[in-house]
Formats: structure tokens, sequence, C-alpha cells
């Protein structure tokens, strides 16, 4: 994901000096990189479809109805769900609503910036909604308290802290993780508090292409020399509900059909790690 | 994908709500350089889509931090007229077309030489007039068209083509209805002569064979469709060449 327009070499008039230290860097590491991946390596020693260790933490926040608090690696993020009830859209009157919105806070990354969300930021909101509605995770239909009147409306809120690459995989798991926690407030409508009725577990898998070489779950090294960004999410029954591809490159049918086998394989782990 | 429908979408005979078989394509038009003003143009007419796109540049990036001195940005603006669609589409970018106008500037920087311009900016207007599903493939298709009548230099078209799953079969090419009513929609583009895919998107509910039916129906369909892509620049040429024949 390409979040760092400020790490480009950048010349001043006059100069042809790199002035990004961050940028250097990255041209050593990327040498660094591409030849661990030769030999099957990478930067932090991960297999190429290893995934990076999760640490998971649900009701993080005691305000919100479902939470959860999620590293991966050291991207950390926290997701945070509110349930209230509302309106119904119009043209789905027998149906709750969901929202994903994701919040790139400027104390994630030196060139995150304040302000309404980004290309970047509504990207990563609409890959990761993608994934748990096309899966019906959430049984919409079962969120109605008075048909085309009154609904119960899911937000899903995500702020992000810490960027070390991957954000589509780390929101996924914190708002799956967050919805399958979630209890409804049914007392505010006069009738009785019920679990978020969720029907199954969508897992994002995320894979960049290096050179010749495709990793799974990137770290921020690897996304700045990355070509492509491929995400596939996937349910327990091994059907893909969502896929995105991303950035400037290209990949081959092949790569893409082993991106799906990819997925398929590395969301069963996860699942059966973090989401049991 | 769009709510349960009463309505059946394919027939005893396999033939879809406008007549077309599971492998059919819509008509497709598409004309080079139809505006005046920008240096490149063109219209596609796909099924009802109706879209208009204009390349401006290469220029000078704007604003100046966004230059990279290594290649050109490509900015896709993909957006909906608000009579494009049944409901009045509010004015201005909202979340999809935010979305859709970035994979679409991505896939056209695969294609583009970007390395030959730096720090310039390549802006590519796509205009959807008229909405009948697959307007960013369609909105796609036609850039590289636009961006090849602004003689900007290109390894390869890109053409884009959707397919999808109705009433539990995969078909190429959805309609507003299949779109609507459907359990599966993929968007693809890829650089015709080589393969490569540049943009996919999916959404639904596809096992990994329905998914291999799909792109193959893709794969085969983009020839076609780069072929409709040639012809409208070969015809431009004519045009603009004069007295040749």
């Amino acid at each position: 994901m390409r979040f760092l327009p400020g790490l480009k070499w950048k010349a001043e008039e006059g100069s042809k000096m790199p002035r990004d230290e961050l940028g250097i860097l990255s041209e050593i590491k990327k040498g660094y990189i591409l030849r661990q991946l030769k030999e099957g390596k990478r930067g932090d020693g991960r297999t190429p479809y290893q995934f990076r260790n999760a640490n998971i933490k649900v009701d993080y926040v005691k305000r919100a109805p479902g939470s959860a608090y999620v590293e991966l690696g050291k991207t950390r993020i926290v997701a945070g769900v509110k349930i209230e009830a509302g309106s119904p859209f119009p043209d789905t009157p027998n149906q709750g609503v969901l929202t994903t919105n994701v919040e790139l806070l400027p104390m994630a990354f030196p060139t995150f910036e304040a302000g309404p969300p980004n290309e970047s930021a509504i990207e990563v909101a609409r890959v990761v909604d993608r994934g748990i509605r096309e899966s019906k995770m959430i049984d919409l239909e079962a969120l109605v308290i008075e048909p085309a009147q009154k609904v119960w409306i899911v937000f899903i809120d995500i702020d992000v802290l810490d960027f070390d690459g991957n954000l589509i995989d780390a929101c996924t798991l914190g708002a799956v993780a967050a919805l399958r926690s979630a209890v409804v407030n049914g007392s505010a409508v006069g009738k009785e508090d019920f679990r978020l009725p969720v029907r199954n577990t969508p897992v994002s898998v995320t894979m960049v292409k290096i050179g010749d070489n495709i990793v799974v779950d990137p770290d921020l090294e690897e996304e700045q020399i990355s070509q492509a960004r491929i995400t596939v999410s996937t349910t327990e029954d091994g059907r893909i509900r969502a896929m995105q591809k991303g950035d400037n490159g290209w990949f081959t049918l092949d790569e893409i059909k082993k991106a799906i086998s990819t997925s398929i394989d590395v969301g069963k782990q996860l699942r059966e790690k973090y989401l049991k | 994908m769009g709510t349960q429908s009463d309505i059946k979408l394919i027939d005893e005979n396999g033939l879809r709500l406008d007549g077309r078989s599971a492998g059919d394509l819509r008509p497709i038009r598409i004309e080079a350089g139809v505006l005046e003003r920008a240096d490149g143009s063109a219209m596609i007419e796909w099924g009802g889509n109706k879209i208009i796109v204009a390349v401006y540049g290469p220029r000078e990036a704007y604003p100046k931090h966004n230059q990279d001195i290594n290649r050109a940005i490509v900015k896709a603006r993909y957006n909906m007229a608000a009579f494009s669609v049944d409901e009045r589409k509010r004015p201005g970018p909202d979340r999809r077309s935010i979305e859709i106008s970035k994979v679409l500037s991505e896939a056209l920087s695969a294609a583009i030489m970007v390395e030959q311009f730096p720090r310039a900016q390549i802006d590519v207007f796509i205009e959807v007039l008229q909405a009948d599903a697959g307007t960013r493939i369609a909105g796609l298709t036609a850039s590289s068209v636009a961006i090849a009548d602004a003689g900007i230099p290109m390894r390869d078209f890109v053409t884009g083509c959707t397919a999808g799953k109705v009433d539990g079969k995969v078909v190429l090419d959805l309609s507003k209805e299949e779109d609507n009513f459907g359990q599966a929609d993929l968007p693809v583009a890829a650089l015709p002569k080589s393969g490569k895919i540049v943009l996919m998107q999916m959404d639904g509910d596809l096992s990994v064979e329905e998914f291999e039916t799909a792109t193959s129906m893709i794969m085969n369909a983009i020839p076609r469709i780069n072929e409709i892509q040639r012809n409208a620049l070969s015809s431009r040429v004519k045009v603009e060449g004069g007295g040749g024949e």
C-alpha cells in the first residue's frame, strides 16, 4: 500500500541528493530483502506464507458493545462496534445496516494526516467491509426492530494506531473479533439484550509481489518495495467472498489462482488460532 | 451482492433476460477523439452504459509535492453524473467512486510508460453519463483508447470485462438486473497481449472452480474487446490523415 509520499526521494531544485533518510534506507533494505527472498527467506526471518504473530484482545473498550485490540507484528489497531437503532435503507427495509470506517490516525505514521479519510483509508475500509458483508457474517435480517421503520445499525469503526504494513488483514481480524463479541442493547427499544447474530468467520489474507516472489502479510518494508498487492477474503467453507488487487503492478492469472489457494490455507490457520 | 429476487434471470434454455447466452458480451461501440479541448478522448457505449473519457497531459504534476522524480503519476477520476442512475446520485465523489478512481489509476499506471515522464501527471476524467452495470471496466476500457488518442506511449491497451454468478451460473458481462440480483461480481482488466492482470475486484460468493470458469470466460472475451479498441483508434487515424483514400 502506498501511504508513503514522504518516503520517495525528493530532490530540491539544483540538488541531486536524496533528502529523505528513510528513502535511502529502503534502497539498502530492498537489496537485502530481494537477496533473502531468493533463498525463500524474508527480512524478518519468516517464510513466504507465514503470517506475523497476532495478538488479539476482545472487549478492549468497555464503552463499546463489541471491540478488539489487534497487534499484527508491529501494526496496531483498535476496532470498536457500536450498535444503534435507526432507519433502514429504503431499498432494504427488512435488513439491518452495516457500515465500516477506518481512521489512519496521524499518530500511526509520519505521513498520515488528520482530516477526512483519504483514498487509502477508504480502500482499506471498503475491502474490510466487503469481506464481512459478502460472507453474510452478520444476519442482517435478524436486526429488524420494526420492518421498514426501525432496524439496528452496526457501526464498525477502526482506529489505526501504529502502521507496520498489512492494514487490511489487521483491520479485518479486529472487525471480525469485535463483531463476534458484540452484544446488542435490546433494552434500548424495550426488548432483551442479545448477541449479534454471527453466522460465519470471514478472514482476509493479503499478499504482495516482490520481484517474482509472493509473500503473505507484508510488513511495511515489504509493502514499500512491492509492485502489486492482492487480498482474498474467504469463509470457512473455502469459498471466495471478496477480492481486491491494488498498486501499480500486475499479476498473472496463475499467480492469482495460487493466491486464492494460499488465502484459503492461511485463512484456515488464522481462524483456528485467533477466532475459535 | 444484491438482494434476493423472484425474477428468473436465466431461462430453461440457458438464455439470459436480454437473450444472451452465458459467454456473450453486450454490444460495445467505442469512438476515439470525441472532444475538442482534451488531449485525448473516447466515448464508449457498452450495453446501456454511456461513458465519456477525457485525457489531459502529461503535464506538470500539481501540487508539486505529489511529483515523482522517476515517473509520471496517473490520476483517474471516475465520476457518475447525477442523472446517470435511476435515483439521482448526489454530485461529487463518494466512497465508492474514490475507491474505483484509485484502482483505475493503478491499472492504467501498469500500461502507460510512466517512466518517460518524470514529475508529470496524466489526468484521466471518466464521466459516466448513463450507468448499466460494469461501468468501471467500461470506463477503463475507454480510458486506454483515450490515452492512446492523446499520443501517450503505452506498453499495451488495458482491456476490461466482468463476469459474475447469476441463478447459480457463471456468466460473462453482467447486465443491470444480473448485477442487482446476482450472487457474485468479478471485474477484471488485463493487458491483452501478455494477459497480465492489472485490475481485479470481487464481491459475492464464488467457489474456486467458479472463479476459474469466470476468469477463463473473461480472458476469452478480452481479445474480442481489444479488437473494438483497436478499430476505434485506427478509424480515428484514417479521419485525421485526410485524403488518403
